[in-house]
């Protein structure tokens, strides 16, 4: 929670700074932050690689341990698709990519603003911090009303660090290493959606 | 953006390498923290200089909310299967 009150604020900071208009040209020829988005990548990489624990899981992995973040991609990318019909400015294209951050707002938004533009990476931004607040505040709620997996669905790549405590406490401790899981697969997996939904398809 | 796909996989080789090396691996976050914060001030730089995105601010939030909520529904509900066909039974047995 700290940590996004942070990311907002230098965001923030930012969009101030922009509307001032006085902004030196280092900042906004691209040059940074392109070398911050390699070294932003290569950090993940590294803070995954690194993670024995995420490893080991992978070494004993059962079918069902899979089928959980499947289930989540495409039920998320159902729940998106399906109201991308009925937005004037978002088409389904546009709905699937934001829906590809699963609530990784910080890579998602600034992939999808390199590559689609400023408009589409602040929707990302915004509707994936949504998403997980959403898990933070609703936790209960949801394993009540679909079961166990509920939350480790809804924070998405999430459900590995920052939502983690709260599918501990709703879901049960058996439910910790699953939602490690699926939250390290689904991190892994946000680049690669983000730029397969907007490059490829 | 094939470099994206292979800068971070030399991130993941190298992570998994130098995973014994705590004073290395315990340099990732704070600079990973870093690379975020700039990153996220250099799009904050962008939308406001862009006065087409700031004219619709309200607009962006409203769409990024339909669009949460859809997700996180959409997810839920495919959990609840995945729950129920693959999890609840053998919580049952168990228990």
């Amino acid at each position: 929670m700290k940590g996004s009150l942070i990311i907002v604020g230098f965001f923030v900071v930012g969009l101030m700074l922009g509307v001032t208009g006085y902004v030196p040209d280092f900042l906004t020829d691209g040059d940074l932050s392109t070398y911050a988005l390699y070294a932003l990548l290569f950090l993940v990489g590294i803070t995954v690689g690194a993670d024995s624990g995420a490893l080991d899981i992978i070494r004993n992995v059962k079918l069902e341990l899979v089928l959980v973040p499947v289930f989540i991609i495409v039920g998320t990318y159902i729940g998106v698709g399906i109201v991308s019909f009925f937005m004037e400015d978002i088409s389904f294209k546009d709905a699937l990519a934001v829906g590809s951050g699963f609530g990784y707002y910080s890579l998602s938004s600034i992939l999808i603003s390199e590559i689609r533009g400023e408009t589409l990476g602040a929707i990302a931004l915004v509707s994936n911090i949504i998403r997980e607040v959403t898990t933070l505040l609703f936790a209960p709620v949801m394993v009540m009303a679909f079961g166990k997996l509920a939350p480790i669905a809804a924070g998405g790549a999430t459900a590995m660090d920052s939502t983690l405590s709260v599918v501990k406490k709703f879901s049960g401790k058996e439910y910790v290493l699953i939602s490690i899981f699926s939250g390290t697969v689904l991190t892994v997996l946000v680049p690669l959606l983000v730029m397969f939904i907007l490059e490829v398809l | 953006m094939v470099e994206v796909l292979l800068i971070m996989l030399a991130g993941v080789a190298f992570g998994y390498l130098f995973r014994r090396r705590d004073n290395i691996i315990r340099l990732a976050e704070p600079l990973l923290n870093w690379s975020i914060y700039i990153l996220l001030f250099l799009i904050g730089i962008s939308v406001g200089l862009n006065e087409v995105v700031m004219g619709k601010l309200d607009t962006i939030g409203v769409q990024a909310l339909i669009l949460s909520v859809a997700g996180v529904i959409g997810s839920c509900i495919a959990s609840y299967f995945c729950y129920v066909l693959f999890f609840k039974k053998k919580e049952k047995n168990e228990g």
